[in-house]
């Protein structure tokens, strides 16, 4: 039986690959998800705007009441060099090239072009196998349009596939007027594949404190939907592979991604809520799944149950919410 | 082509002494400071000595220490220096005598400074080093920072050769701060004067198990005598090995200096000799002088220890008549100054044919200015029949009438030089732009370059003023700028506090930061300056900076944008190619801080000159603007004549007979600057206000008032002066109000941050909320006017273990000019509060003694009864001590005025005796009772004629419960003062401990203490500390009856009041460890109390109670460790810096910081465990969150 796939030009062994989080910041962990069968990592986020701000913060608390009183003209070592984040984050990925034999994917979050051709040529040199852009982007501009919206993505991707070698996934979020579209427009603009879907921190309120908090919340597994859905419509109809993200806790989980036409499917929640070894036992399962199901390779179910090959393809459209709403009976109002 | 760095004098020195040296022990003090962190910050760059190896540089707990590791390391046969000034001099005095008597090379290099006597001064004169001259160490002195390189290695290398220890010197401030165009010392210069026979020799002598010999004997009557007599020749070659040196020097250098350096007229009859930078501007007054057909001149003393009479008298010339030897010390009660003794006794051990007369006199001291108007009237007392002598010059002594009068218009700058003065604050980086300018100036002209910057005592809103000044030859003007071609005001502000305008020539640059456009500038100026503007004839340009530096995204920081200004109109270099030079120098200096920095310091240049404006000023006046008047005018007498000068920058004019003789100066004096520094301040919300009296307990600066009080109080309130119901129970029916000090406060915003109620409506609200100050001022001020006329609460009535009521306590500490948002002075308020009316502070010397009584003003104040802390400072290293002092006086005092009590209670009354006698005294209302009969004694004493009744009489006072505190830094408590402290600790008097424990040495700018935490980024830790810190509380503990509480106000208020409360109730040493953020930690001041709480959450600092008397002694009172402590440290530069610095040493520590935390807590549980019996520690159930 092979778990074989192939995501962004690479050979993966199976299809269960670690997204990017802030478990791959430290390099043991990298070693124990190698270890538990992962076929790739996505590394953490490299946040752009979050490095600016940090050389600004650096900067001020460095400069702050400085000369300003005659026995205390400065209050911190004039550092001979700075390591930035990218510098921290380049060296991260060397090691992590160095510790483990699985691919490396870099992940690069923000919101402009900005610096980020930069970045990603640096990230490249420095030895990933491949970058995920991760679009995190609210836009609360009220005279921003849609279209200028799609258009900002569609430059990041455009500049950053110029500017480096190596096939670049887009991480981003559902919440497009015609997804399906701006995936086409995506893929046009040179993405090697779409990461289906960002998980964006949804705010929240503390009512004794009276603040809003964005507290992580872990997916669950009933959050694969609403990647299955757009991957099982993508499939085959766009050049790019499809990652799926989101909800991944369970071979079937896996499973069924897989069906819909997913490349890969990307495991976190499920590895903070139980642990690395959860990649190996989601494998073991898996196997046993297709092997109990007589199935022989995870390329053979790779999009049996998409739009284009599952026997009802009007199942992903509009018509089955309303069928969903009519036939749905709570237990308790 | 000669070769040019520019740079200051401490840095000039400290390369030098870094590239010849292997060991060097370090340790903080103004001004040689930067001498250490330079050695420190090159050692941790790997930077390599002469040898090409890295010196080991090692901070020590005390000067003390640091001379201790010197002595040690060259009796083991190491090149070994050490920096410092002062009071850390004195603190090296017993070991420099060994080390001279043991004749072993060494060099300390010294940034002279005044000593402590009847105050403090961080300020240049040679009070220090004269204390050492008789430890017999060579004595150099340099005058510049040109020769304090030079001599540095000078003296290195003369002190290789003699064997004789060398101390190196330089003005403090003056010299060790100036900064300087001047030509650096190659390694190769370096080299030729190092002679490796005599290192090899030095090698040879050092103490060794393979060649063992005894070295500090104690000595008999017999041999002592000789012994101290064999070095003798060693000090009679001493000056020729100097003058050789010095002569090889100029070989290699073309810069040749003399032991007595003899400048002036070849026929000069009137000779001024002194050392030191001022020795500069008597060389430039005496051609000055010369050129109008005087014959004077000034010998310069180099080498000072050995004193070498018979070279000093040969470089006067024969034609001499008169001398002036000017000391920059005082020695009172002396025969005279030091060095006019010894000139006087070479002279007289000179044989000359004719003596000239020879008087002396003193300057300078604490860098008072020294100016070439100085200098003439020293030239013209000597043209007197009779001149004076011991006179001083620089001051006007209406008391012991030594001063020489001198005109203050006289002036000598060069033609040639231009001149500039800045008027900024400390946060817009005027400072640091005009440092850059003279860098650039220095490096891309001919010219020579100078800049000193002159910085308030404040370090809130505090001011500086910059001199610059640059010519076509060395800068020998070793005083402020007189005449200045360009004056520029960075911040309007400061036309209403300063005559900024008063030091420019006629027909020169104005330039001003304002927020007004050109054509309506004029109209907002003072008439004062308006009236200058016209008068001088003066070129007007003006900017705002502030717009233009906000919308480049610069902040509050406009320096590049006036910097560009400057080159733009000051024409000291082409406007296109200063340009480019500031851009290069914005991306050398900002280039590895990341190009976001870099970029918006380049669009702050690009945007500057578009918005640079020269203003044709109206032919008239029309401005009404008139300058507000001094607060100080309704203050006392005192107060207004002497502080009130002070602060309006006329200091320098009072005479001797302002001063006290004796350096004793009266309190409650803060209230009167009104410095008005706030853009922002916090305004009451009656409806929200929930009166919990958290924003009152954390105001570092005590400008948040909180009373309650009868509705009858409000009859007269002015009509915007707020008020509302009492909620507390036992205050039902009154009023209550939270009032604000509008121009004291500094808009720190602490207040807000830690105000627990919310606006329902708009959560972003509080019960107090930051509005901007100037339209608020007038009627605030008023409402704070009325604010104090309202009666205090009786303190009777209060119930001071809760938080709500305690707030009502009067604050008698006010005021302080702290930081804004400093984490000490909340504590010392609260100290204020409760104990403040039978106070006696003893204040260890850093941050809090700066704040605590800089003059003009003191923060400390008084209650209505004119009662108050009384407090004192004595050294840094002895506070533990000098606190002990007063308890065991006041102890003994008490104890003897109960005797006499005793023996007169037939006479005074048994009743009011006995109640006198056996009043416990533990509440307000026993104190209060007791204070009643005191004054009943007091008054039945006056009626007594018994030598007994005039005994007891001036001690009946001490019959009132006295509390002591004895209050300091970690600096203080973990380091230089720890020995006295621990005395302390054990001595099991009632003394009352505060350690304001900032984990750094704040005062000197943030340096590495004991109380650092690992993983830290300081000053002499740049690559992160990599020990704990030490555990002073478990230290103290450990005597079993101290009581030890270790507190954080911004995480559990109120465990800070009851371990305050604990502390003080407790009859024997009381401990408190309080944990204050600080500004050295590179934090949001705002925040810092949030710092506090995520402190003591992350397990990262304590919060305990030890109380000796409890059954259950120590209680572990912080909340189980609930986020990693990494959370806690990237949200502080000192740690996250690390992160970028040194990242894989930042993992590293960081990880083993968390297990100390962890380690710790667990220490502490098994601690109370074996106590209790039981692992669970619970916090209070009323300290619960």
């Amino acid at each position: 039986m092979s778990l074989q796939t192939n995501y962004l030009g690479m050979t993966l062994r199976t299809p269960l690959v670690v997204s990017a989080s802030p478990l791959s910041q430290n390099l043991d962990n990298i070693k124990r998800m190698a270890e538990a069968g992962a076929s790739a990592v996505v590394l953490y986020s490299l946040f752009e705007e979050q490095l600016m701000l940090e050389r600004y913060e650096l900067h001020h608390h460095l400069t702050h009441g400085a000369d300003s009183f005659a026995e205390a003209l400065s209050f911190f070592p004039e550092p001979e060099f700075l390591h930035f984040g990218l510098d921290a984050y380049l060296e991260h990925i060397r090691r992590a090239k160095q510790a483990v034999d699985i691919p490396i994917i870099a992940s690069l979050n923000g919101t402009h072009v900005g610096r980020w051709t930069e970045s990603a040529k640096r990230i490249a040199e420095a030895g990933a196998d491949a970058l995920e852009l991760n679009i995190y982007s609210i836009p609360t501009d009220a005279e921003l349009t849609g279209a200028e919206v799609e258009q900002n993505y569609l430059d990041i991707v455009a500049a950053v596939k110029e500017a480096v070698e190596i096939p670049v996934a887009v991480k981003l979020g559902p919440f497009f007027s015609s997804f399906a579209n701006m995936a086409k427009r995506l893929d046009d603009a040179g993405a090697d594949a779409l990461v289906l879907f960002n998980r964006f921190y949804q705010p929240d309120f503390d009512l004794e404190a009276l603040e809003v908090r964005t507290n992580v919340l872990f997916s669950r597994s009933s959050s694969i939907r609403l990647p299955l859905r757009w991957i099982a419509i993508l499939y085959g109809k766009i050049r790019a592979q499809l990652a799926a993200t989101s909800g991944v806790h369970s071979a079937i989980d896996a499973l069924k991604l897989l069906m819909a036409g997913a490349n890969v499917t990307m495991l976190c929640s499920v590895l903070y809520e139980r642990g690395l070894p959860q990649i190996g036992l989601i494998e073991r399962a898996m196997v046993e799944w297709m092997d109990k199901h007589e199935y022989v390779s995870v390329a053979q179910m790779r999009g049996s149950l998409s739009q284009l090959h599952c026997p009802d393809p009007t199942a992903y459209e509009r018509a089955l919410y309303v069928q969903a709403v009519h036939t749905f009976k709570p237990q308790t109002l | 082509m000669k070769e040019f760095v520019t740079l200051d004098g401490n840095e000039a020195v400290a390369s030098v002494a870094y590239r010849l040296s292997e060991v060097i022990a370090i340790y903080p003090i103004t001004p040689a400071s930067p001498m250490g962190e330079w050695a420190d910050a090159w050692a941790s760059q790997g930077k390599l000595n002469l040898w090409n190896t890295v010196p080991a540089v090692i901070e020590m707990q005390s000067e003390g220490g640091a001379a201790g590791v010197v002595h040690g390391a060259l009796q083991t046969g190491a090149l070994a220096t050490t920096f410092t000034a002062s009071q850390g001099l004195l603190l090296m005095i017993p070991n420099m005598y060994k080390i001279a008597g043991e004749l072993t090379p060494t060099v300390f290099h010294i940034a002279a400074r005044s000593l402590a006597a009847q105050g403090l001064s961080i300020f240049g004169d040679h009070s220090d080093v004269m204390a050492t001259r008789a430890t017999g160490w060579a004595m150099l002195c340099s005058n510049s920072v040109q020769e304090a390189q030079d001599f540095a290695l000078i003296a290195h290398a003369a002190s290789l050769q003699s064997r004789l220890p060398f101390l190196h010197f330089f003005d403090g401030f003056r010299t060790s701060h100036e900064i300087a165009k001047i030509e650096p010392l190659g390694d190769q210069v370096l080299r030729a004067f190092v002679d490796e026979t005599r290192i090899a020799e030095l090698r040879a002598r050092a103490l060794s198990p393979d060649h063992p010999t005894l070295r500090g004997t104690a000595q008999n009557p017999d041999v002592y005598f000789q012994g101290r007599e064999t070095v003798n020749p060693f000090y009679v070659e001493c000056a020729s090995t100097v003058e050789r040196t010095m002569n090889l020097f100029a070989e290699l250098t073309g810069r040749q200096y003399k032991l007595y350096e003899y400048h002036g007229a070849p026929d000069a009859e009137r000779i001024i000799v002194l050392m030191g930078s001022g020795a500069e501007t008597v060389h430039e007054t005496v051609n000055a002088l010369n050129a109008q057909g005087q014959k004077v001149g000034v010998v310069k003393i180099r080498l000072y220890r050995p004193f070498d009479a018979a070279r000093f008298v040969a470089a006067l010339p024969v034609t001499t008549k008169a001398i002036a030897v000017l000391d920059r010390t005082k020695e009172p009660g002396s025969a005279g100054e030091p060095l006019y003794q010894d000139c006087v006794t070479a002279l007289h051990e000179a044989s000359l044919a004719a003596l000239p007369r020879v008087v002396g006199g003193r300057y300078g001291l604490a860098s008072k200015e020294f100016t070439p108007a100085m200098v003439k009237a020293v030239f013209d007392n000597l043209s007197q029949p009779q001149p004076k002598n011991h006179f001083t010059i620089g001051i006007r002594d209406d008391v012991g009438h030594t001063s020489l009068d001198f005109a203050v218009a006289f002036s000598i700058e060069p033609h040639n030089v231009t001149r500039a003065v800045f008027y900024g604050l400390g946060s817009d980086g005027t400072v640091g732009a005009n440092k850059n300018s003279i860098k650039i100036i220095g490096e891309q002209t001919d010219h020579y370059a100078q800049g000193y910057f002159v910085y308030d005592s404040k370090k809130s809103g505090s001011e500086t003023v910059s001199h610059l000044r640059f010519g076509p030859e060395p800068i020998r003007s070793t005083y402020l700028i007189q005449q200045a071609h360009l004056v520029a005001c960075h911040q309007p502000v400061l036309l209403e506090r300063h005559d900024v305008l008063e030091l420019i020539e006629p027909g020169g640059v104005f330039l001003l930061n304002t927020p007004y456009a050109a054509e309506e500038v004029w109209s907002h100026l003072p008439r004062r300056t308006q009236q200058q503007i016209l008068d001088k004839r003066l070129k007007f340009y003006v900017i705002n900076a502030d717009r233009v530096a906000r919308e480049s995204g610069m902040g509050k920081q406009n320096n590049t944008v006036l910097q560009v200004c400057f080159f733009a109109i000051a024409d000291v270099l082409p406007r296109d190619e200063a340009i480019a030079a500031i851009k290069e120098s914005i991306k050398k200096t900002y280039g590895k801080k990341g190009e976001e920095i870099v970029q918006m310091n380049l669009r702050a240049v690009e945007e500057t000159l578009a918005h640079l404006y020269e203003v044709t000023p109206p032919a008239k006046l029309n401005g009404h603007l008139e300058l507000p008047p001094s607060a100080f005018l309704d203050a006392p007498p005192f107060a207004c004549n002497v502080f009130g000068e002070i602060f309006a920058g006329r200091g320098d004019a009072l005479p001797v007979s302002a001063m006290p003789a004796d350096g004793v100066f009266p309190t409650n004096t803060a209230r009167w600057e009104k410095r008005n520094i706030a853009a922002e301040i916090p305004v009451w919300d009656t409806q929200v206000c929930i009166q919990c009296g958290k924003c009152a307990m954390v105001c570092p600066h005590s400008v948040i008032r909180i009373k309650v009080y009868d509705e009858q109080h409000l009859a007269a309130a002015p009509a915007t002066f707020k008020s509302c119901d009492a909620k507390d129970r036992e205050w039902a029916g009154q009023k209550y109000t939270i009032q604000v000090a509008p121009e004291d406060c500094t808009g720190c915003g602490i207040c807000v941050d830690v105000c627990p109620a919310k606006n329902k409506s708009q959560a972003r609200l509080k019960a107090i909320n930051m509005v901007p100050q100037p339209p608020l001022r007038d009627a605030e001020r008023d409402n704070w006017d009325y604010f104090l006329t309202i009666p205090e609460t009786d303190r009777r009535l209060i119930k001071i273990s809760n938080i709500r009521q305690q707030q009502l306590q009067q604050p008698l500490f006010e005021f302080s000019g702290a930081c804004s948002g400093c984490g000490e002075t909340p504590y010392l308020k609260l100290l204020s509060q409760l104990f403040g009316d039978r106070a006696l502070i003893a204040n260890a010397t850093g941050c809090s003694s700066i704040y605590g009584a800089n003059l003009p003003t003191t923060p400390w104040a008084q209650n209505a009864e004119g009662r108050g802390p009384a407090w004192a400072n004595s050294l840094f290293e002895d506070n533990a001590e000098f606190g002990l002092g007063f308890r065991v006086s006041l102890d003994k005092q008490r104890e003897f005025a109960e005797e006499l009590l005793k023996r007169q209670a037939s006479q005074l009354g048994d009743e009011l005796a006995s109640a006198i006698l056996s009043a416990s005294q533990t509440d307000e209302a026993d104190i209060h009772e007791q204070r009643q009969r005191v004054t009943a004694l007091k008054e039945k004493l006056l009626g007594l004629k018994s030598d007994e009744a005039k005994l007891l009489l001036p001690l009946a006072d001490l019959l009132v419960k006295k509390s002591v505190w004895i209050v300091g830094g970690d600096g203080w408590a973990y380091d230089i003062g720890f020995g006295g402290l621990d005395h302390v600790l054990a001595s099991g008097r009632n003394v009352n401990i505060l350690v304001l424990d900032t984990e750094v040495y704040s005062n000197t700018g943030g340096q590495m203490s004991k109380a650092t935490p690992r993983a830290a980024v300081a000053k002499f830790a740049a690559g992160g500390k990599h020990a704990r810190k030490k555990d002073l509380g478990l230290i103290a503990m450990s005597y079993g009856n101290v009581y030890v509480a270790s507190v954080a106000m911004g995480a559990r208020d109120e465990h800070t009041l009851k371990a305050f409360l604990e502390a003080e109730a407790y009859d024997g040493v009381s401990l408190i460890i309080a944990y204050s953020h600080c500004i050295a930690h590179g934090i949001n001041m705002t925040t810092g109390m949030q710092n506090q709480k995520a402190a003591v959450n992350a397990g990262h600092w304590l919060l305990y109670r030890y109380h000796p008397e409890h059954e259950h002694s120590l209680s572990l009172d912080s909340p189980a460790m609930k986020v990693p402590i990494e959370n806690y440290l990237l949200m502080e530069n000192r740690f996250k810096m690390l992160t970028k610095s040194h990242p894989d040493e930042a993992a590293r520590l960081f990880e083993q910081a968390q297990q100390d935390a962890t380690l710790r807590r667990r220490l502490y549980e098994s601690l109370v465990s074996h106590q209790s019996g039981s692992a669970e520690s619970k916090p209070d159930a009323e300290d619960k969150e």
